[in-house]
């Protein structure tokens, strides 16, 4: 699966926005969000890359700098074998029309005076594809290929469809193009669970028949686990640790990945809990504190104010991303597993910090 | 059966919806005992939230509410707004979904928390800012002298659901009913409430109602599960029971469709098709039975009642799922 050239190459991403001074009420200076800083990963030809993170952590950022919407700051995003940072204009449109986008809220993506089939086809005018017998043949097409019933749906309008209808439109208007990569921005979150179920089930299929290749974002660890192949987990604008889904759920490096892992509530009560006798005690371990400001972010290791682990060289230096095994790096000066190679290390760094 | 503080009967809510009746909530009966934690999961539109919000009056005018609320004895269905007030706010106390909406912005939190203690106590202005500061530390909010003084707009989601939470305790209730109220949150910041819900229910001694969508959440933290669906209860069982020895394919449907760590990558997910009925159309059966899979022809022609089928088991089902015993 993983042959030849990566499909999305992003190399030390920056997006910064500048926040003006709100003035009246105290402690509201203006400053810089760091929203995404030094961000770098790849995605393959027909791979899924999960990418979670929590409010705040600069994924959606991340998403909306890949799509140069808007441009970021500093870093390279070459996609399929084209620097989109450099191109503008018509150029960017062009080297664009393979890379779609699905958004959380379809209610708020989709025009609600505009008819399915009239959304749907907008796409393929946008990129003059096609005749205008051609285009409703694709329509049509699309519209099956999501599961909708092009006779049923299409002349309806967005207020006349089910939240999981209006993501299916969603998409279908992704998929017209057909697109190399598809990023999904928390593009099951609202959803009940059955209906995120259906949708789910929907962009597999999708994969296995069209070949896509995702940028799957979400908040849901096990979510973003269901679909990837490989797990990105992203911490206030920077990338913590990066790995095959299985082996970060299994061995999570991060302590961040870790803290994640042990809030997510589990639907078998005994793997929840211990009970004693009714009240029970649980077993889960929470993380105290809250995520610091973007605009202040903590020096060194931005997770260190909330890190169990912390010591002083997490705060001097920002701890680079390495590989501890293959496919697996991690930027964490002192990471969880006690692979030999990995406690050598870290004793090696402990005695740099004291000297 | 000293322990039963609420005891809600036969509850119906219907709203009217363009010449026709919509049943948001059809003969729900659930008791919440003093001090134990109850869930109530369901998907949107289920009547969850609907069901708690008629047992404190807090549906619009519009909704016609039948059935019975019994609080410590008390009818509270037909309350009139006057005696209402007396127990909401009081005995019963409820966080929602969304702090941010709930908080005023241009008040200081300090302020908004008095506002709450005053509002059921005869204090003095210094006593209630004494008060105020012993909640905030309650809900383990960080310096909490400072943040008296502090707007919504300075705190943080997690923060504010804090505030909420104090508003809520501000008179010591007796239930506590949680609207959705981690949904908004960050998985690591919902860990926190949660933790912060279950030690104030232990320490203060307060029964909770869980209302969520999200069955895994009511696993974890609650002692009784209810699950609904089109307005109706489907199953109810001790948590650890349930998780167990599902009954009701639609509960059952709801635990496969969650997303598993335990799960391989790309494996694929069991699917139910079709979506929730039009609560204005309900069919005369079983609601679930267009999309479920056991559904024989009894499901069409006749509802199947809710009863307790097992010892503190109730199901709503002609053909319910075997029952597997817990390995």
């Amino acid at each position: 699966m993983t042959s030849g050239e990566p499909l999305l190459q992003v190399r030390e991403l920056v997006q910064e926005f500048a926040v003006g001074d709100r003035g009246g009420i105290r402690g509201s200076r203006g400053g810089t969000v760091q929203a995404v800083t030094g961000v770098s990963f790849d995605v393959w030809p027909g791979e899924t890359l999960g990418i979670v993170g929590e409010t705040g952590s600069g994924k959606s950022t991340l998403a909306r700098s890949i799509l140069q919407a808007p441009r970021p700051k500093s870093g390279a995003v070459v996609f399929r074998g084209t620097d989109l940072v450099t191109l503008s204009g018509l150029r960017l449109l062009q080297a664009r029309r393979h890379l779609q986008m699905v958004f959380q809220d379809p209610f708020g993506s989709l025009d609600p005076k505009w008819r399915v089939r009239d959304l749907v086809a907008e796409p393929l005018i946008a990129y003059r594809v096609g005749s205008r017998d051609g285009r409703r043949r694709r329509v049509d097409e699309v519209l099956e290929l999501v599961g909708l019933d092009p006779a049923a749906h299409g002349g309806r309008r967005p207020r006349e469809l089910s939240g999981g209808q209006a993501q299916r439109v969603a998409i279908a208007r992704a998929v017209a193009l057909s697109p190399a990569l598809i990023i999904c921005d928390e593009a099951v979150s609202s959803l009940d669970v059955l209906i995120q179920a259906q949708v789910l089930s929907l962009f597999e299929r999708l994969r296995a028949e069209l070949g896509l290749s995702y940028l799957f974002i979400a908040h849901d660890l096990a979510l973003v686990k269901q679909v990837s192949d490989r797990v990105a987990v992203m911490y206030l604008g920077k990338l913590c640790e990066v790995g095959p889904g299985e082996v970060v759920y299994r061995q999570p490096l991060h302590p961040y990945t870790r803290a994640l892992l042990d809030s997510i509530p589990s639907p078998d009560p005994a793997a929840a809990r211990s009970r004693a006798d009714g009240h029970g005690v649980r077993v889960a371990r929470v993380i105290s504190g809250e995520p610091p400001s973007p605009i202040h972010p903590p020096s060194g290791c931005r997770f260190r104010t909330r890190c169990p682990r912390a010591a002083e060289l997490c705060a001097e230096q920002a701890p680079p991303m390495r590989e501890l095994a293959t496919g697996h790096s991690v930027a964490c000066h002192f990471p969880l597993a006690d692979v030999a190679r990995t406690t050598a290390r870290s004793e090696e760094r402990i005695g740099e910090t004291k000297r | 059966m000293s322990d039963h503080l609420l005891d809600v009967e036969d509850l119906k809510v219907t709203f009217p919806a363009r010449g026709k009746e919509l049943r948001a909530v059809d003969g729900v009966t659930y008791t919440v005992h003093a001090g134990r934690t109850l869930a109530i999961v369901g998907e949107s539109g289920s009547g969850k939230t609907v069901s708690c919000r008629a047992v404190v009056g807090l549906l619009p005018p519009s909704a016609v509410v039948t059935g019975s609320a019994r609080f410590q004895g008390t009818q509270l269905i037909g309350l009139s707004d006057d005696r209402m007030r007396e127990y909401r706010g009081a005995d019963i106390a409820m966080v929602f979904q969304d702090p941010a909406r709930s908080l005023n912005p241009t008040m200081r939190i300090g302020s908004q928390i008095a506002e709450a203690v005053r509002a059921h106590r005869h204090v003095t202005k210094p006593e209630a800012r004494e008060q105020v500061i012993e909640l905030l530390r309650l809900v383990r909010m960080p310096v909490p002298e400072r943040r008296y003084f502090e707007y919504p707009h300075q705190l943080s989601g997690g923060m504010r659901q804090r505030v909420m939470i104090a508003i809520a305790l501000a008179c010591r209730p007796k239930l506590l009913i949680a609207d959705e109220a981690t949904t908004a949150l960050d998985v690591t910041t919902q860990a926190q409430i949660m933790e912060l819900l279950l030690d104030l229910q232990a320490d203060l001694g307060m029964a909770l109602m869980l209302i969520s969508h999200d069955l895994g959440l009511a696993a974890s933290y609650a002692d009784e599960v209810i699950v609904m669906y089109a307005g109706r209860i489907v199953e109810q069982a001790p948590a650890m029971r349930l998780f167990t020895r599902v009954r009701m394919p639609y509960t059952q449907a709801l635990f496969e469709a969650i997303p598993r760590l335990e799960r391989p990558a790309h494996s694929p997910l069991p699917v139910i098709g079709g979506r929730p009925p039009d609560l204005a159309a309900l069919p005369a059966g079983c609601s679930f039975a267009p999309r479920c899979r056991r559904a024989q022809d009894d499901c069409v022609a006749e509802a199947p009642p809710l009863a307790e089928h097992e010892p503190g088991h109730r199901w709503a089902c002609w053909h319910p799922c075997e029952s597997v015993e817990a390995p």
